[in-house]
């Protein structure tokens, strides 16, 4: 147990480090940062509190507290997942309407070019 | 209007322009070059279509929406797609404009099975048609035989709903679901289908497997999308 813990509050520290370089260095923005700070923050608190530990491990029905530990872990690392796949789900819709709009506008204004062209000869 | 979605066509794309510009003489020519990385986009324009560049590979259903969108803008009233590798014959086009404005339905389908039609199609395609067959049967409440043809004629009331809502990778199954779920009502023509003209597909058994996965999905989720069933 106490290894496990220590692993995973060395693993949370990593984290909460990289991803800070990452907002510091303008390779994360803020709001998407918070995905990864908020769920390493907690893994780092619950693998501190041992009570904590073993009163989740209860509440789901677990005698092997650090098995519990793992599953909120993977849990609140899904949640992660899920909200990134809602995100980049947005942004490919958005990506692809732009780039609609962009070829569209692109013709439209070609087609205006030759017309102006084509007046200017007659 | 007719549609071209191409994708690295410079082989086919200019003799489909041409046939079609034989078949339709006085009818507008849309290519929708999806990011080429070959000569398609001038090859097109030689042959003399209008052509409307992607910024970026878009994939066939992003790259024919666009085609979709630009139409209704312009107030075109029908719009049929033929693909831009050959297999469609443009012969038929006339057809399935005529169909358009006989039936008065939203949409018709270019079909290989009715008589009259062409039956040329690969192996695992012909299984695929004949599995959503089975799967679109109870869900458009009438049979469709040719669920994966991309040889469609829409008007312009279906134009105005693929503009704004258009399934993106693998779009005309899914389409089909989409016009249901609006209670669109589609037919289906015969239409002749050859071997592509130029270059080689890029359907793969592994594709066609997440193919059958991903339209499956698809189709589910907008089933669950359903306003209700057609009167």
């Amino acid at each position: 147990m106490d290894r496990l813990s220590n692993v995973i509050a060395v693993f949370s520290l990593l984290l909460i480090g990289l991803v800070l370089g990452s907002v510091r260095r303008a390779h994360i923005r803020v709001e998407y940062s918070v995905s990864w700070l908020l769920p390493a923050l907690v893994l780092l608190v619950r693998s501190r509190c041992r009570g904590l530990e073993r009163q989740i491990a209860a509440a789901l029905g677990l005698s092997d507290t650090p098995l519990a530990l793992l599953i909120v872990a993977g849990a609140i690392f899904l949640v992660v997942l899920y909200r990134f796949s809602l995100i980049i789900s947005n942004l490919k819709d958005s990506n692809t309407a732009l780039a609609q709009r962009v070829a569209i506008l692109e013709f439209r204004i070609e087609s205006a070019d030759e017309k102006i062209k084509a007046a200017a000869r007659s | 209007m007719i549609l071209i979605p191409a994708y690295n066509e410079e082989g086919a794309v200019g003799s489909v322009v041409a046939e079609v510009r034989a078949a339709m003489p006085d009818v507008a020519v849309l290519v929708v070059d999806d990011c080429s990385e070959d000569a398609t986009c001038e090859v097109a324009r030689q042959a003399g279509a209008t052509v409307l560049s992607m910024p970026h590979h878009l994939g066939l259903g992003g790259c024919v929406q666009a085609g979709y969108r630009l139409a209704f803008e312009l107030g075109y009233d029908y719009v049929i797609r033929v693909d831009g590798d050959g297999q469609h014959d443009p012969r038929d086009v006339p057809k399935i404009l005529d169909a358009l404005e006989r039936e008065g339905c939203e949409m018709v389908i270019g079909s290989r099975f009715i008589e009259g039609g062409g039956e040329y199609s690969g192996f695992l395609r012909g299984l695929g048609i004949v599995f959503f067959r089975a799967i679109l049967r109870p869900i458009l409440g009438k049979p469709v035989l040719d669920p994966t043809s991309g040889f469609v004629g829409v008007n312009r009331t279906a134009l105005g709903l693929f503009s704004r809502s258009f399934p993106l990778e693998y779009p005309e199954i899914e389409a089909l679901v989409v016009l249901q779920r609006k209670r669109f009502r589609f037919v289906e023509v015969p239409c002749r289908m050859r071997p592509r003209l130029a270059g080689r597909t890029s359907i793969t058994a592994v594709k066609s497997l997440y193919y059958i996965a991903h339209v499956l999905l698809g189709v589910f989720v907008n089933i669950l999308k359903f306003e209700g069933r057609r009167k």
